[in-house]
């Protein structure tokens, strides 16, 4: 009769005469667990989410231009010159979030983490990463600069579907950037806690998250410059 | 974190002890399918109750509801309703019923449950996101019957709210200020909690099956949780963007989707320059994939279900899995066709309605492949084998409508007519419903330990399938009769003579409802009374049989589970019995 295969010596017994509740099952000594690595599944995580979030950005610019080809009220205005520094200072903190991930990559398994060259590419690579969210915060204040300078022209939310667009863009853009830099503490903190390995502090997925926030800004910043 | 303990190694987080962390916010999937279960449950019976509601109403127009005043009373003084309040409850059905329930039920509670436990994995990729995804959904939940409760009262402009009545504001209407502020945010939140939900079960798909377990190996259910999150994903993504632009019309005074000069209530609205198609672009690129999101889960498991009734292999698994992958990819393609009568290009509706046609094929191969599956069985008849096979009726019923709405030159006849109304509910409501149910009578006995009624059971699948039919059915003839939908009575010369098909399908609709008691019934009942369930009372093949019922908290007890089969091998010889578990080590054939 087909069963399932049981390990030898398991003390699994049936009770028929139970509740219905599970029952108090141990694992194996020695059991490992099957499930995919962690940084595996974070990887696969974020591209899906990743995916997710481009698709809504699509989105949002299908409804741009058909809004924009649909009635003849469309503004132009010219994009405040912040943007395109903004747009340098964000690829730069993808550089240096590559040059971090480099640092922790050279170092080394397990036996010879305690020396002290070790040390110096573990804190290295720390700052790298604090660079990193520095440089993120400042493109947020520097987004914040051109709402200020488009406001000065008179130029809000509802004013116009040319600035409503610019709005909507560069501020959802932002909401994710800072939600990426809520990730990028929390990888820091694991680093720092597990003693700087990068496989299970989530590095990976999230440098596919942050280049890809890089890319889609530069993405954005080439549909407003040549759409608005 | 790196605890090595054995007992902790086995599994990603630890077994809870608290009430709160067991039944509550738990991370467990198996708890937080039962959760998304349980509000599909009680999102089910409150739509049911709308319907009933709507249908008195629409049989007998005059006559006073009990206790509707204290629902609302400007909504329906004396228990009569306005025509608005009818739009108002129309609409709450609809989007708790497509939303809550159908999206809910099959995918998010059944799969949660079990596409971990038959790939052999001791839980989802993420079971922080998991728990996230189930109380972000409840509180899309909660802030969607909130709009009951306003004072205005729920939104007036259907499930699809179309713009500019919904982008509008109050100056439209009743409902249309909180209400539908409301029911956009509540979408908007439903949006993020399905979008976290999809990540984990695509995640988990690829990355946590258990050795042994190659793709082709998955069963037919695992299959469609799969492409389901895959479609849900980038629908969802759609229908996010489109609410977040709807709540920007109605509080920030932009104008996506209000054109200039609409004058409302006398009042000229601040708008101009909006596209009203721009809306049911955005909401049908999401909508059609969603029914597809809706039906797809049940397909899965009825697909899953049959053979293991029938004794028999499911005719053609690869092909059944091609079809999905297939509907999934097709389905971004042929949204226009709910917008043949809307003003757009009436070229472009031959570019809707071609792949629209296309898709009927992948849908009708999965039903022949199910047909195929039972021609020439020893059909074992439980409440679950019945649904399945009920399941194919109804299909096809409601799949055979679909042909006729695809063409845009009966659909010019047949839009927004009860032609339309027949088909959907036939596909969704009654299909989708059916494949819960079947997945419901054979899973209980997995997921509680005990087995449900199964004289109940066949009453409630023949009284049910007796009644969707009453229900449904004579729908179609009042579509080609050209009674138009949405109407909350009919007045007109040409639509009086049909109100006593009205009130037929009233009477049908009331007692089809009562009948779902026998269900509930048989649900609570059997829960804490029913006769204690074996490993594997149904002698199926899956993995979900190879543990015990209901699974220990890690699903497997800590064994290595190793996967040597497929999931279809019924109807061999096997020392005695008729087919070979998944991971059962005896080769029976090169899978």
């Amino acid at each position: 009769m087909a069963t399932t295969t049981l390990p030898p010596g398991a003390d699994i017994t049936f009770d028929d005469q139970g509740s219905g509740k599970p029952p108090e099952l141990g694992p194996r000594p020695g059991y490992v667990a099957q499930s995919g690595s962690p940084s595996q599944k974070s990887e696969t995580g974020m591209l899906v989410a990743v995916s997710a979030i481009g698709m809504s950005f699509a989105a949002f610019t299908s409804a741009m231009f058909v809004r924009q080809d649909s009635s003849t009220d469309w503004q132009h205005f010219q994009l405040p010159y912040v943007l395109y520094l903004n747009t340098l200072i964000l690829i730069g903190s993808s550089i240096t979030l590559q040059l971090s991930r480099q640092r922790f990559a050279a170092i080394p398994h397990a036996a010879q983490r305690a020396s002290a060259s070790v040390k110096v590419l573990l804190a290295s690579g720390i700052y790298w990463l604090y660079l990193t969210a520095a440089l993120g915060l400042i493109f947020v204040l520097g987004q914040i600069l051109a709402w200020r300078n488009l406001a000065a022209q008179g130029l809000f939310l509802a004013t116009n579907p040319s600035s409503s667009f610019f709005y909507l863009f560069t501020a959802l853009h932002a909401v994710h950037l800072l939600g990426g830099m809520g990730g990028l503490f929390y990888v820091l903190r694991k680093l720092i806690r597990n003693g700087g390995v990068a496989e299970t502090s989530g590095l990976s997925a999230f440098s596919i998250y942050w280049h890809f926030m890089d890319l889609l800004w530069v993405y954005l910043l080439l549909l407003l410059a040549i759409r608005m | 974190m790196h605890d090595t303990s054995a007992a902790h190694a086995a599994h990603q987080h630890a077994a809870p002890t608290s009430f709160i962390r067991k039944h509550i916010f738990s991370l467990d999937h198996k708890v937080i399918g039962k959760q998304y279960y349980g509000l599909a449950l009680l999102a089910v019976f409150i739509g049911m109750a709308l319907s009933w509601l709507m249908r008195i109403h629409l049989g007998w127009p005059a006559w006073p509801i009990p206790l509707l005043d204290k629902l609302s009373a400007v909504g329906a003084p004396q228990g009569v309703m306005t025509p608005e309040y009818y739009l108002s409850l129309m609409t709450m059905h609809g989007t708790i019923m497509v939303f809550f329930v159908l999206t809910n039920a099959p995918f998010a509670a059944f799969g949660n449950y079990f596409l971990p436990i038959q790939i052999g994995a001791e839980d989802m990729a993420f079971p922080r996101f998991n728990m996230m995804s189930f109380w972000v959904t409840f509180t899309a939940f909660l802030v969607m019957m909130a709009a009951f409760f306003v004072s205005d009262g729920p939104p007036i402009s259907g499930w699809t709210a179309y713009a500019p009545l919904s982008a509008v504001g109050g100056d439209a209407g009743p409902g249309l200020a909180l209400g539908q502020t409301l029911w956009a945010i509540s979408i908007a939140i439903f949006c993020i909690a399905s979008l976290l939900g999809a990540l984990n079960f695509i995640a988990t798909t690829l990355d946590l099956r258990t050795k042994g377990m190659s793709l082709a190996r998955m069963p037919a259910s695992s299959w469609a949780w799969f492409v389901t999150a895959v479609i849900s994903l980038l629908a969802f993504a759609v229908l996010l963007p489109a609410c977040i632009l709807l709540i920007l019309d109605r509080v920030a005074g932009t104008s996506f989707f209000i054109p200039a000069g609409l004058i409302l209530s006398d009042k000229l609205q601040p708008h101009s320059g909006g596209s009203v198609l721009l809306w049911q672009h955005l909401f049908w690129f999401f909508g059609h994939p969603e029914v597809y999101i809706a039906i797809l889960p049940s397909i899965g498991i009825v697909c899953h279900i049959l053979p293991v009734f029938a004794r028999k292999p499911l005719l053609g698994l690869r092909a059944a899995v091609g079809c999905m992958i297939a509907t999934g990819f097709l389905s971004y393609m042929v949204w226009g066709h709910h917008m043949f009568v809307s003003g757009m290009s009436p070229f472009s509706a031959n570019l809707f309605s071609v792949p629209t046609l296309i898709i009927t094929i992948p849908m009708t191969i999965l039903t022949l492949l199910l047909i195929g599956s039972v021609y020439g069985a020893k059909m074992r008849f439980t409440a679950a084998s019945l649904f399945c096979l009920g399941f194919i009726s109804v299909f096809i019923s409601g799949g055979i409508s679909g042909f006729f709405l695809a063409q845009p030159s009966i659909d010019i006849y047949l839009h927004a007519t009860y032609f339309v109304v027949a088909h959907f509910h036939f596909v969704m409501a009654v299909a989708s419903l059916f494949g819960v149910f079947a997945g419901t009578y054979f899973w209980f006995p997995k997921m509680f330990g005990r087995m449900m009624n199964e004289t109940l059971g066949k009453l409630h699948f023949w009284l049910t399938f007796i009644g969707v039919y009453c229900i449904f059915m004579p729908m179609h003839y009042l579509g080609l009769a050209g009674n138009v939908r949405r109407y909350s009575a009919f007045v007109d010369d040409y639509l009086i003579p049909l109100i006593p098909v009205h009130k037929f399908i009233t009477i049908a609709a009331l007692l089809t409802g009562a009948a779902q008691f026998i269900f509930l019934f048989n649900l609570i009942w059997s829960r804490f009374k029913g006769p204690i369930a074996s490993e594997n009372p149904w002698e199926a093949t899956s993995l979900e049989w190879s543990t015990t019922s209901p699974p220990p908290f890690d699903n497997f007890g800590g064994r290595h589970i190793v996967v040597y089969n497929g999931p279809n091998e019924y109807g061999v010889e096997n020392n005695g019995t008729d087919f070979v578990m998944q991971v059962s080590p005896e080769k029976i054939s090169a899978s």
